[in-house]
């Protein structure tokens, strides 16, 4: 193989490494590793801990959401009840859906991720473990005031897309949206870190060895799913911020009497909205691919084709966001489009489907609970996939659209395809996190109830869809044939819930969370999760050599916890990991790690109580916690960039890396390439919305301001990207050890303020030539896409604040600086955005 | 109770026209194609498990992988696209502009029916009923005055949404005369559940019959009979919202009530037409469904009610 890096391939060949290590290595791991105790519990970023949290908590708003659905159904067992009043039904079904889809199924999956990937790649932890900290408590904290909106009647009440004008201020009054797009703002921010920790995590600290050919099927799946999050997410936080100020400041994005457009919304909505149903899928369909290979006892047949239709998955899923609008009368060559799109997405379904029959084929099944989970789900996966296809057909789609067919279909793919798979996960994985395996009697009881409850719960309902039943109906009349497809289909849902129960009671009886003395390997899965662990991961990072290290190589776990393998023991007597390169997983250089912190939890809860201020309009309370939240992240980050003697490592067999580096070959370098891709596509939507207003209500439109004001703007934006690039300059001028100077902090606060002249600039001169942001859509998303660029500014600026405050306590290291670093690109960014979202909207010809 | 307008057989499947025609023909394959996948599905999971060694060999491989999920759905899938893209283009033909024009409006939560002359102009206001010539398309034109709304009537033709801010057509047709009902299929809200809608589809001379006979009463309504409902109704404030031609009754925000005795609804498709549900829906239209815009004129005492219900039933 050749090298990536220029690391000798034929050192790999020193492992395992025989002489015996010393005494008390593992002893230190356990005390470096040790999480805190008591309260103190709060403050743990451990991924086994955190991973555990996140989980359980997407566990939990999955009850709730699900008791919300018996609620709904209770009501619609007979025709004309009365059991939950209009307004409560309306609120339940939209807080079922949206509890679902972005409190349950979204962070589930990157829960079970953040649990399983350090030990699936064999790191000792993800690469920011105080992120996913934080994302966890944000998440948590915000979805429960979420839910707490039902109890007080302050729900949302729009359906979980949230059409507006039903949604925009003239219809829905009450602050009940605003709960809905302050629970959306959790979920967006806790999903974005998670890809952020996931697409690093995968691509950089898997163990040596572990090429992306030999990669466990669920990193791969991870992966597509946190570059799917990338790009899909942006249009929701979009979308929801643009609703957030129509309904706060009156600026008509989607009132179309003042040239905004109602069909904006669903664009944005569904082009992050059906790539979203294929992030909760490719997921737990990873995680099928490998309990499949283990509970068929042989490896998964098609592997490189199961990965191309990951990757085609996620390529296709960005195509077919309109098939959701095929009834508003799109142009038919649009509609042709959608509809082809919608149909190829099946094929890589029905390539990884037919890659799980054939491993179960080649193999020599074990019947357990997991393995029925897994046979369960090809199966109902199939049906709802089937329907799917149905949907993708126009004239088809127009009949059943919007009925309880659609109901049908959604909950067949999202249970059988998500849900079953992560059942199935539950108990497979459980050995790792749990010291009693769960109960395999009550397990096939738990499988039965659930799949015979989803059969007869949604079965029929394909049926009532077709007898004329629309979804999101509180009530239906007698006498047209639907009492007893209803009253069947609520039967079902009990059952299917007296399934879950049990499945409650199976955990209340046998797991016990624990990270040292787990049950193990309870299926003979050959993947290195399974390696014998502590709460450090693997004692040693072992070489990888194939896809199935634990089956070919019986000696490994031996091996391994007798540290023959990569950094035996902390070779800096800190939390550390091996960051590897991303194609071939070669070592490069070990990452130093933060422990406990106070402050992610902190931060966590402040920006929770600032969105929920900002909803309930207590705005002065609003401002403390966002300050509170911003100086937690600021302390957070205080000491993750410390100064450090050691220089080199010895990461076992006598190799030698270096710690922390720069650069591009630094993890913090590939993470904040991730989020400037976030900000990016949120102003590429954006420029979208600007474009697409136009295209709608082009008579609302007024001209620009003249072009040697623009120029001029150009002309600041660019000093502001000169005098960042310089700051990096005079840095790197000084030799290692020496004070800089105040130089290098002063460029970046120069460059702050040129954008903030520059976006002055640019607002005023706007105003000046009569544009204003409640008059049209035009002014609408001009100074929405300006306000954009005024956060930006705003982060700016108190990050070069940040930088003198460092350089003033004598940590602004020469030559190269981790923060400074940080500082200097993300001005640049900022000023290159700003260039484009300054300059399209003032040079379009459409004035 | 509400004479049922649907129920079995589904009324995609029980199609009443050429354009809801086509659809459940094409339903049907489809129907049989997703039996027939999940069936082999399912036999394929079945042998994988099951099945003897030699068999288990043969499905073992990446051969079964293209085969089974890049080349059967390939061919399958292509077949239904090429299907449902002729499909789609032959519903959606331009309109000549000859057809019956039918302007409905959806508001929260009913349907303002409007009937289009030649020029464009309103000949008819009505509401919750849609009239139709048997045996020719009808082209209605879809608009909203609130909310995203959706027009639906499964037995003629699909749906299509109801924007506000834009003005959207759909061609339907009936070949049998009769009754077919319809419904709000896009949640707008509220009590979205009951906002439903009758079309009613009469041969060419019984629909042209029907529309000079409200022509004819409208002409003679002033002449009506001056009853104790039509007073009660005026000075019960009635005509804020409602109009009754021929009286000062003018209001444009609820349902034009000129027709009201003739329709074969109350409360847009919910209850049936009669004496008692008229008096019922005026006394206390919020418990029959909640957060509709009209109030409940529960302090009107019963012979009020009586004689309003009596005149309104009269308007024919």
């Amino acid at each position: 193989m050749k090298s990536e890096t220029g690391f000798d391939h034929a050192l790999y060949d020193l492992f395992p490494v025989r002489e015996p290590r010393p005494e008390g290595e593992v002893e230190e791991l356990n005390r470096i590793w040790a999480a805190p105790r008591g309260w103190g519990l709060m403050t743990v970023v451990n991924n086994n801990y955190i991973g555990f949290f996140y989980v359980a908590a997407a566990f939990l708003f999955f009850l709730l959401a699900g008791i919300l659905a018996l609620g709904m159904r209770i009501q619609l067992a007979a025709p004309l009840q009365e059991f939950l009043p209009q307004g409560t039904y309306n609120q339940f079904f939209t807080m079922h859906g949206t509890i679902m889809m972005f409190l349950f199924a979204v962070p589930a999956v990157e829960a079970i991720g953040i649990l399983l990937l350090p030990q699936m790649l064999a790191a000792r932890d993800l690469p920011f473990p105080r992120l996913s900290a934080y994302a966890f408590w944000a998440y948590l904290v915000g979805g429960l005031f979420f839910f707490a909106s039902l109890f007080v009647g302050l729900a949302p009440d729009g359906g979980w897309f949230m059409y507006p004008p039903l949604t925009s201020i003239t219809y829905s009054p009450g602050i009940n949206t605003d709960f809905w797009l302050l629970g959306i703002g959790f979920i967006e921010i806790s999903a974005i870190a998670g890809a952020v920790e996931i697409i690093v995590g995968v691509l950089r600290t898997r163990a040596p060895g572990m090429t992306l050919d030999r990669m466990p099927m669920f990193a791969w799946a991870m992966l597509v799913f946190a570059v799917m999050i990338v790009i899909a997410f942006p249009s929701v936080i979009l979308g929801t911020l643009l609703l957030e100020i129509e309904r706060a400041f009156n600026w008509p994005f989607f009132d179309p009497t003042r040239g905004g457009d109602p069909l904006l919304w669903q664009h944005l909505f569904w082009f992050f909205g059906h790539p979203e149903v294929y992030i909760i899928f490719l997921p737990a369909a990873g995680l099928m691919s490998m309990m499949v290979a283990t509970v068929a006892r042989t490896p998964l047949v098609g592997y490189r084709l199961n990965v191309l239709a990951l990757v085609a998955t996620g390529f296709i899923s960005f195509g077919v966001w309109a098939h959701h609008m095929f009834a508003t009368d799109m142009p038919r060559v649009s509609a042709g489009y959608f509809s082809a799109a919608s149909m190829a997405v099946s094929l890589p379904a029905g390539i990884q489907v037919f890659c799980w029959i054939a491993t179960l084929a080649s193999g020599k099944i074990r019947w357990s609970t997991p393995a029925l989970f897994v046979v369960g789900s090809i199966v109902l996966f199939t049906m709802g996939g089937l329907t799917g296809v149905m949907l993708g057909m126009v004239p088809f789609n127009w009949q059943v659209h919007d009925t309880y067919f659609i109901v049908a279909h959604l909950h067949y793919v999202l249970l059988g395809g998500m849900v079953f798979p992560m059942f199935a996960a539950f108990y497979y994985w459980n050995g790792m996190t749990s010291r009693n395996p769960l109960s395999e009697r009550l397990g096939k009881w738990v499988f039965w109830l659930m799949f015979t409850g989803l059969n007869v719960t949604f079965l029929p309902m394909h049926l009532t869809g077709f007898m004329g039943m629309p979804r999101r109906v509180y009530t239906y009349l007698p006498d047209r044939g639907l009492d007893v497809l209803n009253l069947t289909s609520t039967v079902g849902a009990f059952i299917l819930a007296a399934g879950i129960a049990l499945f409650l009671i199976d955990l209340a009886r046998n797991f016990r969370f624990t990270t040292e003395h787990d049950a193990g390997n309870i299926y003979g899965g050959g993947t290195l999760e399974w390696l014998p662990t502590g709460l450090y991961s693997t004692r040693s990072i072992p070489l990888v050599r194939s896809r199935e290290p634990l089956w070919d190589d019986p000696r490994m776990c031996e091996d391994v916890a007798e540290g023959r393998y990569f950094l035996p023991n902390s070779a800096t007597g800190l939390r550390e990991t091996i960051i590897t390169s991303p194609v071939n997983a070669e070592p490069q250089y070990l990452q130093l790690m933060p422990g406990p912190s106070p402050f992610p939890v902190a931060a966590a809860i402040f920006t929770a109580f600032f969105f929920l201020s900002l909803t309930i309009q207590a705005y002065s309370f609003a401002v403390f916690s966002g300050i509170v939240a911003t100086l937690c992240v600021l302390r957070w980050l205080w000491e993750t960039d410390r100064p450090i003697h050691i220089t080199e490592a010895e990461i076992g067999g006598g190799i030698t890396i270096p710690i922390a580096i720069t650069g591009p070959t630094s993890h913090g370098w590939w993470a904040l390439n991730t989020m400037m891709a976030v900000i990016g596509m949120i102003a590429l939507m954006g420029l979208f919305s600007h474009l697409y207003l136009y295209g709608i209500h082009p008579e609302v439109w007024i001209a620009p301001p003249g072009l040697a004001q623009t120029a001029g703007i150009a002309g600041v934006l660019a000093l502001a990207f000169l005098s960042a690039l310089a700051s990096r300059r005079v840095l790197a001028g000084h030799d290692a050890g020496t004070f800089p100077g105040q130089g290098p902090w002063l460029l970046t606060v120069l460059g702050a303020g040129l954008l903030a002249g520059a976006l002055y600039w640019d607002v005023t001169g706007w105003q000046a030539a009569g544009l204003s942001p409640a008059a049209s859509g035009q002014g609408a998303t001009v100074f929405a896409l300006l306000a954009f660029q005024g956060c930006l500014v705003a982060v700016a600026i108190i990050m070069a604040g940040y930088l003198g405050y460092r350089s003033g306590r004598g940590l602004l290291t020469p030559p190269a600086n981790v923060t400074l670093d940080v500082v200097v690109r993300f001005i640049g960014f900022a000023s290159l955005q700003g260039a484009v979202i300054s300059l399209l909207p003032r040079i379009f010809p459409g004035g | 109770m509400l004479e049922p307008l649907w129920g079995w057989p589904p009324p995609v499947l029980d199609p009443a026209g050429p354009y809801a025609e086509k659809v459940t023909v094409l339903a049907w394959a489809l129907f049989a194609m997703g039996l027939l996948v999940t069936g082999v599905v399912i036999v394929a999971l079945w042998v994988a498990i099951k099945g003897p060694p030699w068999i288990k060999s043969k499905l073992g491989g990446e051969k079964v992988v293209w085969i089974g999920g890049v080349a059967f759905p390939a061919v399958v899938l292509t077949i239904l696209l090429v299907w449902g893209l002729t499909l789609t283009a032959s519903l959606t033909q331009g309109i000549t502009g000859k057809e019956t024009r039918i302007r409905v409006t959806g508001e929260m939560w009913w349907f303002r029916v409007q009937y289009l002359g030649p020029n464009g102009e309103v000949i008819l206001n009505d509401a919750n009923e849609i009239h139709l010539p048997v045996g020719e398309p009808v082209v209605l034109e879809l608009r909203s005055a609130d909310v995203i709304h959706s027009f639906w009537v499964p037995h003629l033709s699909g749906k299509k949404d109801m924007i506000p801010g834009r003005k959207l057509f759909l061609r339907v047709q009936a070949d049998k005369a009769g009754r077919y009902g319809g419904v709000c299929a896009e949640y707008c809200g509220g009590p979205h559940a009951l906002m439903g809608f009758v079309a009613v589809a009469h041969e060419r001379a019984a629909w042209e019959g029907w529309l000079a006979e409200r022509h004819a009463a409208q002409a003679a309504a002033p002449a009506g009979p001056a009853m104790p409902g039509r007073r009660i109704f005026l000075e019960s404030g009635c005509g804020a919202c409602h109009r009754v031609a021929g009286t000062e009754a003018n209001g444009l925000i609820g349902p034009d009530l000129t027709h009201v005795g003739s329709r074969l609804t109350l409360g847009a498709g919910i209850l049936p037409n009669n004496h008692g549900t008229l008096m019922g829906w005026i006394g206390d239209s919020q418990s029959i469904k909640p957060g509709n815009r009209m109030p409940s004129y529960s302090m009107l005492p019963a012979e009020k009610l009586d004689a309003i219900a009596d005149w309104l039933g009269r308007q024919k």
